[in-house]
């Protein structure tokens, strides 16, 4: 009787034991579908290796859309999603909600003082970090080298907007179906306006003032986007008022661009295997007018951990997988140093291989160069170099590039685009509240 | 009595009716061949095809970067489930409006056809909440009921439509014969509208599967159809059309086929009346 107990009990503290041994946990990670965010799925053998306790379910969607979800998700505490993908726009802002868990207590050995200071501080609120960056970039220019060469002109490393105009003009040649440069014209907050925004800055422009009223009457608003469309009049490819990112990389690859101002992430892309101009190409930062800030931006996607996530604790042991130095050392032993995701970490742009890589440079000088706290040369009420944090600006930003991608597809002028940007926006602070 | 076509008037119809066909079905063809090209010949300009890169890569990387089955499997048990459950409360509301009207019955139609007309984004906050609070997020079931009560106003429109055509002296007689109201609607009603309910059925499950709105929101992973499959291969920075057209192809293929087979059955019922 007494074996036939023992046995039992012995039986059920088995069964009890292999339940606990096999209690796992599902975190759903959502994302986006880049090259980084395709890689990392790929080298889950190595998280799972670590943390068998932990089975990854993604929902993998395109930005636009992932943001709709995530945001309905989140407003509502849904709590589908325990490891979110956001950008540097909604950070600050869902993180001032309360959407978003606190990443203070990653562990020691993550080395939160290593993430590059900018990208950190676009995701820090009130001290507290809401976001571990998976990659940062900053934006750039990318010429022919060829083409400069056959001008007889040399890139400067730091060009002006002069230098930009006149290396457009030489470059540009219509009969070979050659642009002198490819910026982005297609409509929206993160397209048009993520450049033009950015390209303000370099002229003293401002969205707002410290009072918050709308810039767009100012002659610093005018200059920028004159400039802009004698630019893309005169030496840009025809209908570019249709182009974002992904046309403009089409165009360059193809060889059809002398120059192209846009991502960082962009050069590995231009130095692929799937351009005709890989071993061509030049990188230089993002220009200036003088006035002690350049036209390049700031942004990162990084991963977040919603507070109705009901798995936390297992969603932050990922982001930090995912975003830690051993993460970096181990894309780089398994698809190379030019794949690692840029943008993030101190000890990366220190490293001596990675300083191999012909973009490294010139995207950690760019990052550095760019400044959410203080984008324009004069103070604003505001964070966010291509972007203003406030929830309103994804409207208004989308709006404001539909009436300067009108301008620039000819069914307006200068003028009259600015005039309507700034009556639009000044209608939407009034309603929103931030001015009278 | 028809009128025979002169032979120079039926090539004239012939090549209108292809170039028109072909015009409908170019956008599916050119995404057919995408599919199958590299990244850069994707999106070479001037297009390519003679010229272009060919490759079967975009298939073998979308089939190891997605769980395909598990999409397919969802779409089919959301398509057909929602039209099955629609077809269950249609029939008998069809039946009501077409054989024992009343006075608000038109204006009941046209309310029903008006929600339709209404935005889906207008009711996706309210939706989700009252999916979430029921727990029905992420669900077959959750996607079942959405489907079935986005589609419900096609499927008594279209039912209407056929049970009009059919004769009332016929239930009439029937009931007389001593039928009840459910032998009424399932033996004679429903053998004699078969092709409406048929092509009222296949129709819904095309609209269904192509759904792509709330299939999207409504979803995370375990009930993720073949539309969210397909919003998973665009992407905002890089080359993705040849990958994006790969699994275009893959999620219509099923459709397309029984599309194909059911083709007759599909003209049939929506021609079903429309010549007396």
């Amino acid at each position: 009787m007494t074996k036939t107990l023992r046995a039992l009990m012995g039986a059920t503290a088995l069964v009890a034991l292999a339940g606990v041994a096999s209690a796992e946990t599902t975190i759903t990670v959502a994302t986006v579908n880049n090259g980084d965010m395709v890689r990392m799925q790929g080298l889950m053998d190595d998280f799972n290796a670590k943390h068998p306790d932990i089975k990854v379910e993604w929902v993998t969607l395109e930005e636009n859309v992932l943001r709709q979800n995530v945001t309905t998700d989140i407003a509502t505490g849904g709590g589908q999603y325990d490891v979110i993908t956001i950008g540097t726009y909604e950070v600050p802002i869902w993180g001032k909600q309360g959407w978003l868990e606190s990443l203070n207590d990653l562990p020691a050995e993550y080395d939160v003082d290593d993430l590059l200071p900018a990208i950190r501080g676009g995701l820090t609120v009130d001290g507290n970090l809401f976001a571990a960056p998976f990659y940062g970039e900053s934006s750039m220019v990318m010429y022919r080298k060829d083409l400069m060469e056959a001008a007889g002109m040399t890139m400067p490393d730091a060009p002006t907007w002069a230098d930009i105009e006149a290396a457009a003009k030489a470059m540009t040649n219509r009969d070979a179906d050659i642009n002198g440069i490819c910026l982005r014209g297609k409509a929206g907050w993160g397209e048009n306006m993520a450049f033009l925004t950015a390209m303000s800055n370099s002229f003293g422009a401002r969205w707002f003032d410290e009072a918050w009223v709308p810039q767009f009457d100012q002659p610093e608003w005018k200059a920028t986007l004159d400039f802009y469309l004698n630019l893309m009049n005169n030496y840009g490819p025809a209908g570019a008022s249709n182009n974002g990112f992904n046309e403009n990389l089409t165009l360059f690859n193809q060889g059809k661009c002398g120059m192209w101002i846009d991502a960082t992430v962009a050069a590995s892309f231009v130095t692929g295997k799937d351009s005709t101009v890989a071993d061509k190409v030049g990188f230089a930062l993002a220009p200036d007018n003088g006035l002690g800030k350049r036209g390049n931006w700031l942004w990162a996607w990084s991963l977040a951990v919603p507070a109705s996530s009901d798995a936390k604790a297992e969603a932050k042991i990922f982001i930090d997988w995912a975003t830690n130095k051993d993460y970096l050392a181990l894309v780089a032993s398994k698809e190379g140093w030019a794949n690692v995701p840029p943008g993030t970490r101190t000890s990366l742009y220190s490293n001596e291989e990675y300083a191999k890589v012909p973009f490294a440079k010139m995207t950690i000088d760019s990052i550095n160069s760019a400044d959410p706290t203080a984008p324009t040369v004069k103070p604003v009420p505001y964070v966010g170099v291509q972007f203003v944090a406030i929830p309103e600006f994804q409207g208004l930003g989308t709006t404001v590039g539909e009436i300067f991608s009108a301008a620039l597809a000819g069914s307006k002028t200068a003028d009259e685009a600015l005039a309507e940007a700034q009556a639009v926006v000044t209608d939407e602070m009034k309603a929103a509240g931030y001015i009278q | 009595m028809a009128r025979a076509l002169s032979p120079r008037r039926l090539w004239l119809t012939t090549a209108a009716a292809w170039f028109v066909a072909l015009l409908i079905f170019f956008p599916v063809l050119w995404m057919i061949l995408t599919s199958f090209k590299t990244e850069p010949s994707a999106v070479a300009m001037p297009p390519q095809f003679l010229s272009a890169d060919w490759t079967l890569e975009n298939y073998a990387e979308v089939w190891a970067r997605s769980d395909y089955p598990r999409f397919f499997w969802n779409s089919v048990v959301i398509s057909v489930g929602s039209t099955l459950l629609g077809l269950l409360i249609a029939i008998p509301a069809a039946w009501a409006m077409a054989f024992v009207p009343g006075k608000k019955t038109k204006d009941l139609l046209m309310w029903m056809l008006s929600t339709k007309m209404m935005p889906a984004v207008a009711v996706m906050i309210p939706l989700y909440l009252l999916f979430q609070r029921m727990g029905l997020i992420d669900t077959k079931i959750g996607l079942v009921v959405a489907l079935m009560l986005m589609n419900l106003p096609i499927i008594i429109w279209m039912l209407y439509t056929y049970f009009k055509e059919i004769p009332g002296e016929i239930l009439e007689a029937s009931r007389m014969d001593g039928a009840t109201l459910w032998g009424e609607i399932i033996y004679v009603l429903t053998p004699m509208a078969l092709p409406g309910i048929a092509s009222t059925m296949l129709l819904n499950i095309i609209l269904a599967w192509n759904e792509a709105f709330w299939t999207i929101v409504l979803t995370t992973t375990k009930a993720a159809p073949l539309s969210a499959f397909i919003a998973s291969f665009s992407a905002p920075q890089g080359l993705f059309y040849a990958k994006l057209s790969a699994a275009s192809a893959m999620a219509i293929l099923p459709i397309l086929i029984l599309g194909w087979f059911s083709q007759k059955q599909l003209v049939r019922g929506l021609t079903f009346g429309a010549v007396k």
